[in-house]
């Protein structure tokens, strides 16, 4: 196991790479409360980080500021090489196409089909003409990656919970993202349809070639899925490693999440 | 006590201030491109066909009513006449244009609150802006223009099927034509009475769009928050419309006094 802001080198033996994100003393504060307390990370790219941490522990704020959606208090993100903090609103558009989300209600536009869901991002990309203009290859395309081609023109309200999660899944990636990040991806999904979603999601980090950091306080999709698995705890990087590692470890706040 | 009153001052001149600034930021966001001409129609279509049914009802019945309940007065002093004059008036000067502002608020305003709410707590706006889409100005700037646009239609609809549903009273009670009523209707109309009377229910829309759109995008604290969303845009539009109409009538007996 390695604490926080060590060394790192991705599971497989495979050296510092490329860095897609990082991130340097992160500060978010809600008046009294300190959510996020001197955060740091670094993820590089084709790598799987799993940032784990109880509720309430500054998981969602530190993604809402990774993607702009939260001004952080003090600190410094980068993704992608590019300064996330002092950006300006038409950079960060731009920024935000190399950068997939998914949600963890899906966030799936109710008044939109299926087709309109995923034709929505690609509104306006004029630097991505490649995609805007075979829109309809590349929205069957996206549907056919998570299984559901078969839904283009059905409402979000037709499908269940998993194929929800899924054309919202097939959205985040119909910019081709090089980073992609799942917020809380199986949850309020039962077991199997859970197992599907992360079975998905290895499939797409193989295919797609992208970086993902996963949101989770689910031990066995972290177990599954992650290269590295990160520990948020009052705010702060507490600890980082493989699984295993964590898995292993004597120290009481680590057990509180791999012993149960 | 006073720490109440003074807490309810200092709620009150927040929400201004926060009203005002996103009426500025609409203004800042309407004439910048990209342009949602889609869901402007969309929106139009949503705002104007679909009240379109309640509005002409109302309307009509207005007309009804405004003459049956006018009619023994008026012809108690022999001036059942002047009844064609007096009902254009009343309803293209001031009951047509509140009465389907007031509609819309309870109609438009509630529906924008709910819907644009409900897209907050379920984080679909985060979805829109992480996807690179303003979704201010994909809902806000769109609804709010579309309020300002369709309200001014419905209000000549409901006029007119007002005046309409006044001529049936008259032409069964009082044996009236209908070219006789609409020549008596038009003769007592003048412009300062069809302009300013129009003018003002582009205030209306814009009123009723900006409220309810700001209920909903500032929409917290889940789904509850949605509820009280649509309440508080129903409310703070019905109070902002009888405020725009005073002003309107003061503004316009000035303009004419001069």
């Amino acid at each position: 196991m390695k604490t926080a802001d060590t060394e790192h080198r991705t599971p497989g033996g495979t050296d510092r790479r490329r860095p897609v994100l990082e991130i340097k003393g992160l500060n978010k504060a809600f008046g009294s409360n300190k959510v996020l307390n001197d955060f740091n990370l670094t993820m590089y790219h084709g790598e799987i980080v799993v940032v784990m941490g109880r509720s309430g522990s500054g998981k969602s704020v530190m993604v809402k500021c990774l993607v702009g959606l939260m001004k952080p208090d003090s600190g410094e993100i980068s993704i992608l090489g590019r300064d996330m903090i002092n950006i300006s609103s038409g950079e960060l558009d731009e920024l935000r196409a190399d950068i997939g989300f998914l949600f963890q209600g899906s966030a799936l536009y109710d008044s939109m089909t299926v087709r309109q869901n995923l034709e929505f991002p690609l509104r306006h990309r004029k630097e991505r003409k490649e995609l805007t203009e075979n829109m309809e290859e590349v929205v069957t395309t996206a549907l056919d990656q998570v299984g559901l081609a078969h839904t283009l023109d059905l409402m979000p309200e037709e499908l269940s919970g998993g194929m929800k999660r899924r054309v919202a899944l097939a959205r985040a990636l119909i910019l081709k993202p090089e980073l992609m990040i799942y917020d809380e991806p199986t949850s309020g999904l039962d077991p199997i349809t859970s197992k599907e979603i992360i079975q998905l999601m290895k499939h797409i980090q193989q295919t797609h070639n992208t970086s993902s950091m996963v949101i989770t306080h689910d031990v066995d999709c972290a177990r599954v899925i992650a290269d590295r698995i990160v520990l948020l705890i009052n705010g702060r990087n507490y600890a980082q490693g493989s699984y295993e590692d964590l898995a292993a470890s004597e120290d009481e706040e680590i057990k509180a999440f791999f012993k149960t | 006590m006073i720490y109440s009153i003074q807490k309810r001052f200092e709620d009150f001149f927040l929400f201004t201030a926060e009203l005002s600034l996103f009426a500025m930021r609409y203004f800042r966001e309407a004439f910048r491109r990209p342009f949602e001409i889609n869901e402007l129609l969309r929106q139009c279509y949503n705002v104007g066909n679909r009240s379109l049914p309640l509005v002409a009802l109302t309307g009509f019945i207005i007309g009804l009513v405004l003459t049956l309940q006018t009619r023994p007065t008026l012809q108690e002093f022999g001036a059942v006449s002047w009844m064609p004059s007096m009902v254009s008036i009343s309803i293209v000067r001031e009951i047509g244009p509140v009465i389907v502002a007031l509609i819309c608020a309870g109609r438009v305003a509630s529906g924008l609150g709910a819907e644009i709410g409900s897209m907050r707590v379920t984080e679909q706006i985060d979805a829109m802006e992480v996807s690179g889409t303003n979704p201010f100005k994909y809902l806000v700037v769109t609804r709010i223009t579309a309020t300002t646009l369709m309200l001014p239609m419905l209000v000549i609809l409901g006029d007119t099927l007002g005046l309409y549903g006044s001529y049936i009273v008259e032409n069964t009670k009082g044996d009236v034509s209908f070219m006789l009523f609409f020549n008596q209707v038009f003769d007592a109309l003048e412009y300062q009475d069809i302009v300013p009377a129009t003018l003002k229910t582009f205030l209306f829309g814009f009123a009723i769009g900006l409220v309810g759109t700001f209920a909903g995008y500032t929409c917290k604290k889940g789904t509850a928050g949605v509820g009280r969303a649509a309440n508080s845009a129903v409310v703070i539009a019905s109070l902002l419309i009888f405020i725009i109409d005073f002003m309107a009538v003061v503004i316009t007996d000035l303009f004419y006094e001069l």
